[in-house]
């Protein structure tokens, strides 16, 4: 655990339990998927929490962030509410989008979260133009763009990194290498061995950090964002990480081993954290289990809190199309 | 002959033609190991190995633009985009480029590919990923564009498209994967540009495509019962548009409903319409025509409101009785 020290002790609690939050959420998620509950689809962050929380764990809500369609992590690590989330993606009228985004699409504005998305790679450029926007009405505020190592590939990254270079936007590219983009693995898909070295095509800093350790990603983008605030530009800052889960509902996995799976299950980066917290004699056994069950415990509440919504009305279905 | 599923006619018609044409060949993302995001291409990696069937990067610009360059320099590309909205990051390489080349190139040239890509609604995915955006690309002078209902024409369709020299854009519908139709074991063709007569009728003609086919088809059984007799055209191909099939059957019957799921404002359906208004079928309409499609709004994401916006069989029923009167 490098630069552990950036991270101030007191803090530690909070975002164990926005880890285990995340976590329940999408174990949830997962088994009412599995009982027909749920619809659509979803993506789950499972064994991805130490990048969300170490990434957002200094914003405010008028820091920005966008998110990708594995986007429930980012949005609860960007402070949003698990019962609107919850019923969101259950459809109801409750939730954030009225029931009108579902998971893919979950977005609140007004807390800087400008949205999970459906497209690969279709938030990076608004995550450029709310640096833009930060920029020239000279706000000391910052945009931390998430997205996989798919997305790295599409032109939309590529065209961003270069506009947010130029103008030296204050955004943080935080790539979360979690080793598939669906069944693509970045073995085959990149011919670089880090993604990070793209930073250099465009002349920005490319760093590799320990995605699953909370430390490294929370020193790594603590530094980028003084250096986005500073004037001096973008960061691309790639995260090495494991998705724990198929790529949706309907993966069979047949492009990776079950000694793969288990080797990244060991290097559970709540575990981690808690191991930490014991070995520093911070925490007891006992309060770490009462933080984590107290994260279940919302969790459940936000089931409850969904089920008992209503469902959108019909007649709100041509609402909000123009404003 | 057999029945098979409408996904399964697909995959058979990429393994028949790599089979025939070694220059066919088919890229896109996760269509190897994965066997493609709704299965058509399970199996063929196996078949064919990663030359063939080749695994790309999330890159839907590269993916078309580089199916169009390998085309025009004599492959015959077969690209799958996962879904058919991603073909907006393409659009560039479809519509500057692909489309344009055989006429900016005084005819010098061809571009036989195929981007094969599932397009509508009602699977819960939400705005990003339910659209029916065939209009988009029909409006385009040099793509010819195909939209299968049933598992016989999809396979006889592909075949064509594959063998055309043009490029194709050929939607699939992904509530139409895992329905079944009858099948040939022999090889057989459905040239583009002929539609399809799904049922026949007497009353008033119902021109449908894709999904609303079979909606269609179902709004006639039930109108049968109070003694109205609907024909269903199915024109299978938009570009070209088999127009003679389309005005024969409204000079028939007198009346006709058009139907798709696509958005109605600037949907492909205005284009039927005004086809029959400037033929010779207008003197012989006893009703104006009517259009059902989707509402104009983005696809929602709960199923309560989903419902809503893509026209159902009661929708069309409620439009043959309109122009009935
Ligand atoms: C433009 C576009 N292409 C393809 C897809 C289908 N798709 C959704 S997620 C995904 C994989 C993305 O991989 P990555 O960016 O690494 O993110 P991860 O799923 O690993 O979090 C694909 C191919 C899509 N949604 N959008």
């Amino acid at each position: 655990m490098k630069a552990q020290s950036a991270l101030p002790d007191e803090r530690l609690p909070e975002l164990l339990e926005q880890m285990w939050l995340i976590r329940y959420f999408d174990e949830k998620i997962d088994e009412m998927f599995a009982k027909g509950l749920i619809h659509g689809t979803t993506h789950l962050y499972v064994g991805q929490e130490a990048v969300a929380v170490g990434a957002c764990a200094d914003l405010t809500d008028d820091d920005y962030i966008t998110s990708t369609h594995r986007g429930h992590g980012h949005c609860i690590a960007k402070g949003a509410d698990v019962n609107k989330m919850m019923a969101e993606i259950l459809g109801k009228e409750t939730g954030y989008c009225k029931g009108k985004g579902g998971s893919m699409h979950i977005a609140d504005v007004s807390t800087g979260n400008l949205g999970a998305n459906g497209i690969v790679g279709g938030g990076i450029p608004i995550a450029t133009g709310a640096a833009l926007t930060l920029h020239m009405q000279k706000r000391d505020n910052v945009v931390l763009c998430f997205f996989g190592d798919g997305a790295a590939n599409e032109g939309s990254f590529h065209e961003s990194l270069n506009l947010a270079a130029i103008w030296k936007l204050p955004v943080v590219f935080i790539c979360e290498n979690n080793q598939y983009g669906m069944s693509g693995s970045v073995k085959d898909m990149f011919a670089i061995a880090d993604i990070a070295e793209r930073g250099a095509a465009y002349g920005i800093p490319g760093t590799v950090v320990d995605g699953n350790d909370l430390f490294d990603v929370y020193a790594s983008v603590k530094e980028a964002i003084a250096r986005a605030k500073a004037g001096e530009g973008p960061t691309l800052i790639e995260c090495k990480t494991y998705r724990w889960k198929g790529h949706s509902k309907s993966d069979a996995k047949k492009y990776r081993t079950r000694e793969e799976e288990k080797e990244w299950r060991a290097k559970d980066p709540i575990r981690r954290l808690e191991t930490h917290l014991k070995e520093s004699g911070q925490m007891e056994e006992g309060d770490l289990r009462r933080i984590e069950s107290a994260a279940q415990q919302k969790i459940e509440d936000a089931v409850k809190f969904a089920e008992e919504s209503e469902r959108p009305n019909p007649e709100e279905i041509e609402q909000d199309v123009y404003a | 002959m057999r029945t098979i599923t409408y996904r399964e006619a697909v995959r058979e018609a990429i393994r028949e033609e790599m089979n025939r044409d070694p220059n066919v060949y088919m890229m896109g993302e996760d269509i190897g190991v994965y066997g493609g995001a709704f299965g058509v291409s399970r199996g063929l990696l196996e078949e064919f190995g990663p030359e063939r069937i080749r695994d790309t990067p999330i890159s839907e610009a590269a993916i078309v633009g580089a199916a169009a360059g390998s085309a025009v320099t004599g492959m015959r590309p077969i690209a799958e985009l996962q879904f058919s909205d991603f073909i907006t990051i393409g659009m560039d390489q479809l519509v500057n480029q692909a489309a344009k080349m055989r006429y900016m190139f005084g005819g010098k040239a061809k571009v036989p590919m195929v981007v094969r890509t599932p397009s509508g609604g009602g699977t819960g995915a939400a705005a990003q990923h339910s659209q029916s955006l065939e209009a988009w690309v029909a409006h385009v002078p040099g793509l010819k564009v195909v939209q299968p209902s049933t598992a016989y024409d999809v396979k006889g369709l592909l075949k064509a498209a594959v063998r055309d020299d043009n490029p194709v854009v050929f939607y699939e519908h992904k509530l139409l994967y895992n329905t079944k139709g009858r099948v040939p074991e022999e090889d057989y063709v459905i040239p583009l540009g002929k539609a399809d007569v799904k049922r026949e009728g007497r009353d008033v003609t119902v021109v449908a495509t894709a999904m609303m086919v079979h909606k269609a088809l179902k709004a006639a059984e039930t109108l049968e019962k109070e003694g109205i007799s609907v024909e269903v055209v199915d024109p299978r191909t938009l570009v070209p548009l088999d127009k003679e099939t389309i005005v024969q059957s409204v000079i028939k019957t007198g009346r006709c409903v058009v139907v798709h799921e696509a958005v109605k404002r600037g949907g492909y359906g205005g284009e039927i319409v005004s086809t029959i208004v400037e033929s010779e079928a207008f003197d012989y309409l006893d009703a104006p025509i009517q259009r059902v499609a989707g509402r104009e709004v983005p696809m929602p994401f709960s199923t309560h409101l989903e419902q809503y916006v893509i026209p159902s069989e009661d929708n069309i029923v409620a439009a043959i009785r309109d122009v009935m009167v």
